[in-house]
């Protein structure tokens, strides 16, 4: 069925053709608006026999996501930002135990400074904690990876996030398509536990384990991880045949059969890319964009297969390793066949600074002119970093950073 | 404890120079304008100058408090205000130390501090502006809201008794226990005064109306309605009268004579202090 709703309420309404059975949250912006849309479900009946907890906090959240999901219900939260740090012991508690736990992260940057606007700090901090992570492009798919998490975690007893861009996409109204229960149903077999409360056999979840076995439980979570690798693609075919539509999937080409530039990125953010590269394609220029949504377990052998072809790879990533440069750069370095230096990290949209075709039309010609640095941030106001540094230099009491920026640019901090 | 750096002879400030000129950006008609303005004339009373004080907050609403001063301001993490503002004083204890939360901030994801700080007694002045409500997330249910109070995240309430802040000082061991109501900016100054000379942990639990998203609050100012008995420094009465409060008495409901954390090297470490921590 189409429906003009906000990407939040499509969430939502996915989540709850998913039939949770404990659904608990706190609120945070810009998540709220799936979980107040729960709120109303469960209370109206039309998500019946699900528990929503109002919880008191993030960690607090996922602690009851874990309760649930050990005694073997289906469980569900979402947050963002500051929110998955807070809960951030418990997420790897999560994975550790292998409970197939659903999140939804609308991403959103990490303080100080506070800001509440999009970038994917807060997904990538917690890359390597075990759960699956996923990127929605757009709203569409945003609802499909729900559907499609929910049956990827159960399968493998591994939690997943599925990531949409905060604002950007869940609050943006457009079409989707909403399956029917039906629909749901059919693709999505009721949760069978690995681990159950079995009256026959009491065990106590939450063992010490030792030098003897740590590193084994660790290594079978990544295995389980790579046999993510070799499940999705089958199952996206397997969705597109149930529903209808390309969704999912470990990647998305766009244009990039005879591109010797591709460029890479996660989420909304490819839009704005593929526009530009429609542009530039209208001038003969060989580029091309590809869209990762399996970030983790990182499709080590797709990319390298999608970026064989490619000279150069321009990597725009919403998200810095500080001291480093790029995050998504370096796991698209490992499957780049050709020199590390022909794979450039564009730190962009930090804050929710908006990242415009005029910008990245730019960037992606400094590539093709063989310019653009192999880490470069865009849109960086290069004389407000000088004037800070400037101040650090001449004063060993320079005051707290932001508000000296703040003060330079003749801003009132006006959201205090 | 309790000095007071003010030179003698030096002018006395007005509550206006304790305000920044930040225009804070609270909806019209917010209790947290009135807060504000209480604060800052219990800092004239006390006869402090802003660089005498340090306003540390959270996140919410309520924590943008620290800015419109223009005393030190640290607005941090949502629900942290307690521990960095007891990181600060242990730093700089000359300073008066004001934190500022709201009822989400302070009592749900803060709430494991509140108990600590509670007991740890430093000398703090905690000023919680409780509506019941978290405001900056736009409308849901906190801990001290009504179970049966209906919104978008709990439809028909959450069907769960409130938080009882005050009772839950008491027995965690804060030494000063107030209520105090916005919409008389006067009486909250007095009380908040009063909490800063009071030596060791104060609570002043302010019910500040979220006009936005609890418009009803604003009848607030036909519940409230002075405390009918004086201040005890007995726990045990001051748990008997806590108990049966309906929520709306407004003054010092409790003043205890624990004496108020100290240094562990030496400063203000005393006989009774010592004993004293034996017998609580
Ligand atoms: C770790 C974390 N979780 C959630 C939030 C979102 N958040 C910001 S303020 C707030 C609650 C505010 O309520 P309250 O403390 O009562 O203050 P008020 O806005 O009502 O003054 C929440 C949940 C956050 N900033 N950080
Ligand atoms: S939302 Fe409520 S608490 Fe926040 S500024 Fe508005 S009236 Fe005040």
């Amino acid at each position: 069925m189409l429906k003009q709703i906000e990407g939040s309420q499509a969430v939502a309404q996915a989540v709850a053709l998913c039939r949770p059975e404990v659904i608990c949250a706190y609120p945070i912006s810009p998540q709220t608006h799936i979980v107040e849309g729960l709120g109303e479900m469960v209370k109206s009946g039309a998500l019946a026999r699900c528990e929503f907890i109002n919880v008191e906090s993030e960690f607090a959240a996922m602690s009851v996501a874990i309760g649930a999901a050990a005694a073997g219900a289906r469980a569900y939260t979402a947050t963002a930002s500051q929110g998955l740090l807070y809960m951030a012991e418990a997420v790897f508690n999560a994975s550790g135990l292998g409970l197939p736990i659903v999140m939804t992260v609308a991403n959103r940057a990490i303080g100080a400074p506070i800001n509440i606007w999009n970038d994917h700090t807060d997904a990538m901090s917690q890359r390597d904690c075990g759960w699956i992570q996923l990127f929605a492009e757009n709203n569409q798919e945003a609802l499909d990876l729900h559907i499609q998490a929910f049956r990827l975690g159960e399968e493998l007893s591994l939690p997943v996030m599925v990531c949409m861009d905060g604002f950007i996409l869940t609050h943006a109204y457009e079409r989707v398509d909403l399956p029917t229960q039906e629909q749901v149903d059919a693709w999505l077999p009721p949760f069978e536990p690995r681990q159950v409360l079995d009256p026959a056999e009491p065990v106590s979840i939450g063992a010490m384990v030792g030098p003897e076995a740590f590193m084994e439980v660790r290594y079978l979570a990544h295995a389980k991880q790579m046999r993510a690798l070799e499940l999705i693609p089958g199952w996206a075919d397997e969705f597109r045949r149930a529903f209808g539509r390309d969704s999912g999937g470990l990647l998305h080409s766009y244009r990039t059969e005879d591109a010797d530039t591709i460029v890479v990125a996660l989420g909304s953010v490819l839009g704005t890319i593929k526009d530009t590269i429609d542009e530039m394609r209208r001038d003969g220029v060989k580029i091309g964009v590809l869209g990762i949504t399996c970030f983790r377990p990182w499709p080590l052998a797709a990319v390298r297969a999608a970026l064989a072809h490619a000279t150069r790879v321009v990597v725009i990533e919403k998200s810095l390793a500080v001291g480093l440069g790029g995050i998504v750069t370096s796991n698209v370095r490992t499957s780049y066949g050709g020199s590390a230096d022909a794979v450039h990290a564009v730190i962009a949209g930090l804050g929710g600074r908006s990242i415009t075709r005029a910008s990245l039309a730019r960037v992606f010609a400094a590539a093709l002119a063989g310019t653009l640095e192999p880490l470069s941030f865009l849109d960086l106001d290069g004389a407000l970093v000088e004037r800070a540094l400037a101040r650090e230099r001449e004063q060993r009491r320079s005051g707290p950073i932001a508000e000296g920026m703040l003060r330079d640019l003749g801003v009132v901090a006006a959201r205090i | 404890m309790g000095q007071r750096v003010n030179a003698p002879g030096a002018p006395m400030l007005a509550p206006k120079d304790f305000k920044s000129d930040y225009k804070p950006v609270w909806c019209p008609g917010c209790g947290d304008y009135s807060v504000l303005s209480a604060i800052t004339k219990a800092l004239a009373m006390l006869a402090l100058k802003p660089e005498n004080v340090a306003v540390v907050s959270g996140i919410g609403c309520s924590s943008r408090i620290p800015a419109y001063t223009t005393c030190y301001g640290f607005h941090g993490v949502h629900g942290r205000a307690l521990p960095v503002a007891t990181g600060l004083k242990a730093a700089r204890p000359d300073l008066t130390v004001l934190v500022a939360s709201g009822d989400g901030d302070g009592y749900s994801i803060g709430g494991n501090h509140f108990l600590h700080a509670c007991r740890r007694n430093l000398d703090l002045t905690y000023i919680v502006m409780d509506n019941h409500v978290y405001g900056m997330t736009k409308g849901q249910p906190s801990p001290t809201t009504e179970p049966d109070w209906s919104s978008k995240l709990a439809p028909g309430g959450t069907g769960l008794r409130e938080f009882h802040p005050l009772v839950i000082a008491l027995a965690s061991g804060a030494n000063f226990i107030a209520r105090a109501y916005s919409g008389d900016p006067n009486g909250c100054a007095a009380l908040i005064a009063e909490a800063v000379r009071h030596p060791g942990f104060s609570f002043v639990e302010v019910l500040s109306p979220c006009v936005t998203f609890r418009p009803e609050q604003r009848e607030w100012k036909t519940m409230v309605h002075p405390a009918p008995v004086a201040a005890t420094d007995d726990p045990g009465r001051a748990a008997r009268r806590l108990m049966t409060d309906d929520g709306f008495n407004v003054g010092v409901l409790y003043k205890g004579k624990r004496p108020a954390y100290a240094r562990a090297n030496g400063g203000n470490q005393t006989v009774e202090a010592l004993a004293c921590q034996f017998r609580a």
